[in-house]
């Protein structure tokens, strides 16, 4: 069994380093601090952590005017309520401005478990993608979190960091270099392509197991910087496997699946398939009891591969049928 | 050149002095609110009118900037949280020498550096990017505690809508700069009492709005924001609490100084015909 680990814990320790490195680093939180973790900052710096109490809205204005003064503003609280809540605050105050802001909001996607539906963010992805100058970031796991928190805060102007509440399985070594806008190919393979975010990366490496075993060679790219996306490496995947899976703990409207649709509709059409929430709410669960109601684990990745790849053969076979 | 912050001499002919310059820019930037306004052939002059007095004393005497270093660290911060009422601040920054006069002229227009909303990204001095209702005063909560963080004694002013008063975020953030003590922090209400589709009263009320501020935690200066001693006073250092924001609560009048245009609801956004603007322009003059 791999190490498990939430990515929102990754996330408070990585602001400590951050703190450490850095006296600008100033972080804001709406009464979550014990959730999302900024707690471990607020404890060794607390002239530097700002609560702003239960107010999303100010909290975004106010860290765009701390920015405005040079301070590298994080700000956090449940998904659901930074980009839905305070979303135009984030255009208005920060994506306008390019401020230097950084919005890591915690509690992303259903997995957040049994506080149900009001509380599962399945819509941020698409919410904060389409505000311009915003920099969106999906780590897969624990050791990418905390690259990923160093690299927003290195990276000039606005950023959001999603994470997550539930323990995922570590995937990658110390090795791993993140870097904003570059797509990694994880696995390679001639088949298809699954492109996967956030804890759907190791759901993807579980499928392509499940499809390696039928003889189906899957190429598994983790896709964790949404914006800007790195339609190169995406494009370069397709071009080999002809065909592709997205898979995202999100709405498949407007999120990875949708960036994803639009690259290739534009670039390099394949057959394809978008694996996510259906366009519903979620409900009270446990998280691998929502991931299993609303199929978003390995065996569904791999049942969508197997759709797609059923479309694929069509297509060459025309090919071939010219070709004689 | 620097404008250095100091309080007004006790010589009462030097004060006499003073307020009739700052007299003098108001009714500069008011020729210039109507001018830019009816060249642009849109925008918002009747709470810019009311508005002029305050920024005039404000980049006259009171705050401590360079326009020459519109981004000089230890600048005193001036946030128009009520945006659409830019024509005043772009008045002001022209008449304070951000940038050249002629460019009023170019207010609304495709290319231009002054948007029809502040855009803090292309205007000079423009401190913070507003229009969207409810989020300056938050913005400007943030300079404070950022001055406070690096002990800097930089001021931070904003100044807030009657209408904009009605935001929750408002609210939220009237909240937290009582709760963070932001003593550097001067916010300014331009009660003209009008709004878009109304007065005030008829639209959503928020009166009492100065009980409302005191009872955020916040000390409250009331004044005739067009008599620009009492302007220039609410304004000074010596009027601070410590420990707690100010809020000047200033009763004006929209549209203030073109008759046809005072205290009338439809001159919100609306601009003046050639012919109005003449008209609006030869007031002025006589006033």
């Amino acid at each position: 069994m791999p190490e498990m680990l939430a990515t929102r814990k990754a996330y408070g320790q990585a602001l400590v380093e951050l703190g450490r490195e850095n006296p600008n680093v100033v972080v804001l939180d709406c009464d979550l601090s014990k959730s999302t973790m900024t707690n471990q900052f607020a404890k060794e710096f607390p002239e530097r952590f700002i609560n702003m109490g239960i107010a999303e809205a100010n909290m975004m204005a106010t860290a765009a005017g701390l920015a405005a003064c040079g301070k590298i503003a994080f700000t956090s609280t449940f998904a659901v309520f930074a980009t839905g809540r305070a979303w135009e605050q984030a255009r208005m105050s920060i994506g306008y401005t390019r401020m230097n802001v950084k919005i890591a909001a915690t509690h992303a996607g259903v997995t957040v478990g049994e506080d149900g539906a009001s509380h599962q963010a399945n819509e941020d992805i698409a919410l904060m993608r389409v505000i311009p100058n915003f920099t969106v970031i999906v780590p897969a796991d624990a050791v990418e979190t905390r690259q990923a928190v160093h690299a927003a805060a290195r990276h000039a102007g606005p950023a959001y960091i999603r994470l997550g509440r539930a323990d995922v399985p570590v995937i990658f070594d110390d090795t791993y270099r993140f870097e904003i806008g570059s797509a990694v190919v994880m696995r390679e393979g001639t088949d298809i392509s699954l492109f996967a975010c956030g804890g759907m990366v190791a759901e993807a490496l579980k499928a392509a197991d499940i499809l390696a075993a039928e003889g189906i060679s899957a190429e598994v790219v983790n896709v964790s910087t949404i914006k800007p996306l790195d339609v190169e490496t995406i494009v370069a995947s397709v071009r080999k496997t002809g065909a592709a899976v997205s898979a995202e703990e999100h709405t498949i409207i407007g999120g990875l699946g949708g960036a994803i649709s639009e690259a290739l509709a534009e670039e390099y059409p394949v057959p394809m398939k978008r694996v996510g929430i259906e366009d519903c709410f979620g409900e009270s669960g446990t998280s691998d009891e929502l991931l299993c109601k609303y199929c978003m684990t390995g065996p569904n990745i791999a049942d969508a591969a197997r759709i797609v790849l059923a479309r694929k053969p069509a297509l060459s076979a025309v090919e071939g049928e010219a070709g004689r | 050149m620097t404008i250095e912050t100091k309080t007004c001499a006790a010589d009462g002919t030097d004060r006499s002095d003073l307020i009739e310059s700052l007299r003098e820019k108001a009714r500069e930037m008011r020729k210039d609110i109507v001018r830019m306004v009816g060249a642009a052939k849109s925008g918002h002059p009747g709470g810019s009118l009311s508005a002029a007095d305050i920024l005039a004393a404000l980049y006259g005497r009171v705050m401590r900037h360079d326009p020459a270093n519109p981004t000089w660290p230890d600048r005193d911060r001036f946030v128009l949280s009520k945006g659409h009422a830019c024509p005043v601040l772009y008045a002001a920054l022209a008449e304070f020498g951000y940038f050249p006069r002629e460019e009023l002229m170019t207010f609304r227009r495709i290319n231009s550096r002054i948007q029809g909303h502040p855009d803090m990204r292309k205007t000079p001095g423009v401190e913070f990017s507003t229009g969207s209702l409810g989020q300056g005063l938050g913005a400007a909560n943030g300079m404070a505690l950022a001055g406070k963080l690096d002990g800097k004694d930089y001021r931070v002013f904003v100044m807030i809508g009657d209408g904009e008063s009605q935001e929750g975020s408002i609210w939220e953030a009237a909240m937290a700069a009582a709760h963070y003590k932001l003593d550097n922090l001067t916010a300014i209400l331009d009660l003209n009492g009008l709004q878009i589709d109304g007065p005030n009263a008829e639209v959503m009320g928020i009166q009492p709005v100065a009980d409302k501020w005191r009872a955020f935690g916040w000390n409250v200066i009331e004044i005739d924001g067009h008599d620009l001693a009492q302007i220039l006073d609410a304004l000074s250092p010596e009027h601070r609490t410590a420990g707690k924001p100010t809020m000047i609560v200033a009763r004006t009048v929209k549209g203030k100084g073109v008759s046809f245009m005072e205290n009338a609801v439809d001159w919100h956004g609306k601009a003046p015909k050639p012919d109005e603007v003449e008209k609006a322009l030869a007031e002025l003059d006589a006033a």
